[in-house]
Parts: structure tokens; sequence; C-alpha cells
């Protein structure tokens, strides 16, 4: 391949699954590079477990291949490749203890009794495990089996490490300290990860870079900032965190701006993208603004901001800021806006009818395209 | 609080039939029971202990001398020492072999079968629609001469008659496993081979540890298919038939005797047979 990247360790190339007429996953076309933490990310039947089976080889490409270092791999039975998976409900064999669990992958490579051992011993210290070696899977919590599951993968040491929304299962708390722990452990075996998610923020928090999928594509791969500060797409920026979406109409091209004219809000300037050929003076378009990136103030705007006036309606208290909708003259949709608390002596909150003025500054604003 | 307590023991004093109910588990779980276990004490226990006492008294022509004595016990690890272990012979072979057999049709449905399992269910009970008499007489019209009068062919019927119960228990410990540990075992390197003998089979084990007690103990004591097949021929006896002659000739206490020897050997046979098969297990890692 002439095209291809050295740096590249799993190249997905115009991968396509169908099962009967519906498509799991409709021409996926990436690449990931080696010791990446990277996740596929979307809402449940997006196909981003079907992706990660088609790397491990419990299901196969319609179209398209898949290449491992290299080496195209359809047709090679998920026994036979570099990978090794943690399963969603960890498949723990419940037969056996957590030893043999553990050197379950080591057995069928016919190691030395003495470097099996030291190896077993080795994944349960890295996992903060040993002494449990006797116990059963039905003998442990959850966190302990999903430490488990990875440990009997690592062990084998795979080059890719595949992560099949591990942490699902696990409570808040528990899953917090394992997203933790997770990245710490890849920092020091440094192998690639691929992990599959439905949970933006163990996305964001967990990722070198990450692709969102849905209906079987994919959106939008970036880093996590890019993918929150940036998103190309509708769908990319209502999945990840909160946005508000305003219509409007591209009224000029600038250097490295769009004016646009928003219902309600007047011309808005905003930065262009890297790719707007969406956005022809005329065209229909639609601009997004995060509810931190804007900001409630009583009388004119921030200085050299701009803003709009508005009437506060529903507001919500959420510990470190406060959540409110500000209904705007001429505009149907009211905004979301959330202010950061400051210092508890300036508890400065607004109520409900409270007239106010929204405010803006050049860089709160993305340009998507009119989905 | 003293008008409190004082409540709380009027209540306590009229006990509610209802109320307890409600409270006890046990109670609950006894009502249910209780049917079951009335006729087990009737139609078991209450017989078992009957047997035991017959088995230590003698027969002495047409009166019954209810002296203590091991006299019987003797007699028969004496006499029937060797259709004792004929019938062991013969109905572990025909567990075995029925399990060997029911085996691989348990895995296709539980694996392969996909949306005909339910007719494959049905299809296996179809034979018990016919009756176990003409089932084996079928067999001995079909089978060579030289075979009928020989233990080989008590084997056969029992396995061929036996099958469906070999088959059920294995297809639901099959049924059961989840699939996700053979995705496991192959994602951890195993080959199909190798995936059956480190997860499939060990965990279909309960499975087949219940076929092989739930065939070899009725069959241990089977006494129509050896009658049936080997016409009668003594070569072909079980420890059944030979019960069956010493009721017909008045000897109850030998009679009972016998049974409760072939009772302790079927269950010391039982045990060994689960802790081999248990230990074989744990050797599959």
């Amino acid at each position: 391949m002439s095209d291809m990247n050295s740096g590249d360790y799993i190249r997905i190339e115009h991968v396509t699954k169908r099962f009967g007429s519906f498509h799991a996953v409709d021409d996926a076309h990436f690449s990931i590079r080696p010791g990446e933490f990277f996740s596929l990310l979307g809402p449940s039947g997006c196909g981003k477990t079907t992706l990660l089976r088609m790397i491990a080889g419990f299901e196969f490409p319609t179209e398209g291949e898949i290449y491992i270092d290299g080496q195209p791999v359809t047709g090679v039975p998920a026994n036979k490749r570099p990978t090794n998976m943690v399963f969603q409900s960890y498949a723990i064999f419940p037969h056996l203890d957590v030893y043999d669990n553990v050197a379950y992958g080591l057995r069928k490579a016919k190691l030395p009794k003495a470097e099996l051992d030291r190896r077993v011993k080795e994944a349960l210290g890295m996992i903060r495990m040993d002494g449990f070696e006797n116990r059963r899977a039905d003998q442990m919590s959850g966190g302990q089996r999903q430490r488990v599951a990875l440990a009997r993968a690592l062990v084998n040491r795979p080059k890719v490490l595949l992560l099949d929304e591990p942490l699902g299962a696990l409570d808040k708390k528990l899953r917090e300290q394992m997203q933790f722990e997770l990245r710490m452990l890849q920092q020091q075996v440094g192998i690639t990860f691929i992990f599959v998610t439905h949970d933006q923020e163990e996305a964001l928090s967990l990722s070198d870079r990450i692709a969102v999928m849905q209906k079987g594509k994919v959106l939008q791969i970036a880093s996590p900032r890019e993918l929150y500060e940036s998103p190309n797409c509708r769908e990319v920026a209502d999945f990840i965190g909160t946005m508000n979406f305003m219509p409007g109409v591209v009224k000029s091209i600038e250097p490295k701006v769009a004016v646009v004219e928003v219902e309600g809000l007047g011309l808005i300037n905003s930065p262009l993208p890297e790719d707007y050929s969406f956005a022809a003076v005329g065209s229909e378009v639609l601009i997004g603004a995060r509810p931190e990136k804007l900001d409630v103030v009583r009388g004119a705007p921030h200085p050299g901001e701009k803003g709009v006036k508005g009437t506060i309606g529903a507001c919500a208290y959420l510990g470190d800021r406060n959540h409110y909708q500000v209904t705007i003259e001429g505009r149907a949709a009211p905004l979301q806006v959330a202010t950061e608390q400051g210092d508890r002596s300036t508890l400065a909150s607004f109520s409900p009818g409270e007239h106010v003025t929204v405010s803006w500054g050049d860089n709160s604003m993305v340009l998507l395209p009119k989905s | 609080m003293a008008a409190g307590t004082a409540v709380d023991t009027s209540a306590a004093k009229k006990p509610s039939w209802g109320a307890a109910f409600t409270r006890s588990e046990a109670l609950r779980g006894w009502t249910l029971l209780s049917p079951t276990t009335i006729l087990m004490v009737v139609g078991l226990a209450a017989p078992l202990v009957i047997m035991l006492l017959y088995s230590f008294w003698k027969q002495e022509g047409l009166t019954l001398n209810t002296d203590f004595t091991l006299a019987n016990y003797a007699e028969v690890s004496g006499k029937y020492y060797t259709v004792l272990l004929r019938s062991l012979w013969i109905a572990a072979l025909a567990a075995f072999f029925t399990v060997l057999l029911g085996y691989p049709v348990a895995y296709y449905v539980a694996f392969h079968a996909k949306n005909s399992k339910f007719i494959w269910l049905i299809l296996l009970t179809i034979p018990f629609w016919t009756s176990y008499l003409l089932r084996v007489f079928a067999l001995r019209v079909i089978m060579p001469e030289e075979l009928r009068a020989t233990p080989a062919a008590v084997v056969i019927a029992l396995t061929h008659a036996w099958a469906a119960f070999a088959i059920l228990p294995i297809y639901v410990s099959l049924e059961k496993i989840d699939r996700t540990l053979l995705e496991a075992a192959a994602d951890l390197g195993d080959g199909a081979v190798r995936r059956f003998w480190r997860i499939t089979f060990p965990l279909s084990l309960p499975g087949v540890v219940s076929a092989m007690t739930l065939i070899f103990v009725p069959t241990i004591g089977d006494y129509v298919t050896p009658s049936l097949i080997g016409g009668g021929k003594p070569a072909t006896f079980m420890i059944a038939n030979i019960i069956q002659g010493q009721i017909k000739s008045n000897d109850w206490p030998l009679a009972a005797t016998t049974a409760i020897v072939s009772m302790i050997m079927v269950a010391i046979a039982v045990y060994f047979f689960v802790a081999a098969l248990k230990a074989a297990s744990r050797s599959l890692r």
C-alpha cells in the first residue's frame, strides 16, 4: 500500500459490516497509532462493539480490510491475532480460580512452569490482586473481576488490548477510580488500547483520540479537546456535552471568520472550521454555543463581547455552577447558559423573571453544517 | 412504653396461622413440600426400613424366623457375586455409551440447531411415545441371533432406551454456558478443540454427571430388559432378575438382603465415579 503510514498500527480500510440489510458498520476508514489510547464512542447500537469485534476476530467485515501491524487480518481467526480483549461481562471462567484464569493464555503458549508462575504473579501484582490466586469468579466483586479480566489479557503481552465497555457494570465511584488506573496501566505497559464506551465523560478523560460513531458511521475522529471545542457536526456536538443550536444564514465570509445572522441574536462572528465548504454566502448553517461559553450579566455585556437582552426562565443550582434558561425575544428556544460559582462571598445568582443580558465573545460560537 | 409492651404480648398470645405462614419462609417451604414428603415417607422411607428389618431375618420354609442373623448377607456375597458385578458392569457400560453417543447430539442441539431447537427436543422424546416393552421387543427382533442372549445385547438395548435421559441434562448444561467464555478462550489463543476440552467440557460436567447417574442408578436394577433381550437365559441375568426369583420362591429376607447389598454397591460406585470425574475435571485447565 503506497499510502500506508508506517506510524499506523491498526488500519481500518473502508470496512462495512452488514447483518442482512442492516448496516452495523458503514464504511469505517481510519488508523490507530501504536501506543495510543483510542476510544470508540457512541450510543448503543452505533456499531462500536461490532467494529471492536472485527478487530478481535469474532466478526469479519462484509467489505473492506483491517490491517494489524501491516498485515491484513480478515481470515485470521481470533486465536491467531496479536490482540486480547477485556469483555463487557468480563467472561471470567467460572470453573477456574484467579490464578488459572490469568494463566489461561500462557498455558497454551507452553511456557516453562517457573516462567509461567512469575508472569502470572507479576500480572496479579500489577492489578493489585496478589493473594487472590485461589478465588473463583463468584467469590469476587465486580471491580475485582474486572481487574482479573485485565490481567488475563495483559499477561499475554498483546500488541493491542481491546476493551468492550469494561467499566459499564461498576458503580460511579469505582468507575472513576478504575478509569484512573486504566490510564496509568496503559502508560505503564505502553501498548495500544482500543476502548469502547457510550460514556462521553469516560472517553474524554481517558483517550488520546476518540472516534464518535452513530448509526454505523464514524462521524469525527479527534482528540477529546478538539471534539468538545470544535465538533464537526450537530450529532457529535449533541452527543458530547450540551450545546445550544441556532439556525442562521451566512452573510459573509471574512478571513478566518464567518458572519452569520441568527434569529434574535443578530450578526454573529464565528471562527471558520478547517473545512467550511458547507458555508457559502447565503447558505443555511447552524451556530452552536456551549452553555459555559456564554455568560449572564446584569446590564451591559462584558467588555469586548456582544450581548442580547433576555429574561431568566428556569434555573438550576448544580453545586459548582448554575444553569439558566434564558428566553430571548424573537427566539423560540431559550438559551442554555451555565455560569461558574464564584467564591462564597459573591453568591451572585439570578432569579426567574429577572431581565438580564447574555454575553458572548467571538470564540464562543462554533460554525456547524445544517444537518 | 408499658402500654406498647402490653399490646405486644396480647398480640403474641393469639398466634394466627395466616400471619405465621406469611412470616416464616420455612413454614411455607414445608407446606409446599408436605404432599411429597408424606408420599416419600409412606412409600419410600417406611418400606426401606421394613426391607432392612427383613434382611436380618430368616425364611425357614413357610415360617419367618425374626431372630437377628447375618446369614443372608453371607449368602448373598457368596452366591450372587458374579451377578452383582455383571449388573454393575452392564449399567456402567450402558451409562457410558449413552453419554458418549448422547453428548454430540446434545452439543449439536445446544450450539448449532439455532431456530430448530424446539423441534429437536420434541424429536428426542418421540421414542417415549411408544411403550418400553415394544421398543425392547422390536430391538430383539432386529438383533442377530448370536447377540441376543449376551450382556452386550443388554447394553445395546439400555443405551438405546435411555438416550434421551443423557441428551436432555447434557443439553441443558451446554445451553447454560455463556458463549462469551468461548470467545474469551479463543481470544486467549485456543482453537476449537482446545476450547472444547478447556471450557465446554468442564462446564458441561454437571450435565454429564447427572446423565450418568440418571442412567446408571435405574439400569443397575433393571429387570425387564435382560429378561426380554436375553430371553430368560442366566448369562444376561442382572441383580433384579435374581431378586425376582427369590421373591417367587418366597424367600423375602434373602430378596431384601440382595436389594440392600445392590443399593450399597450403587452408592459406592456413584460416589467413586463422581469423585473421579471431579478429579479429572480439575486437571483440565
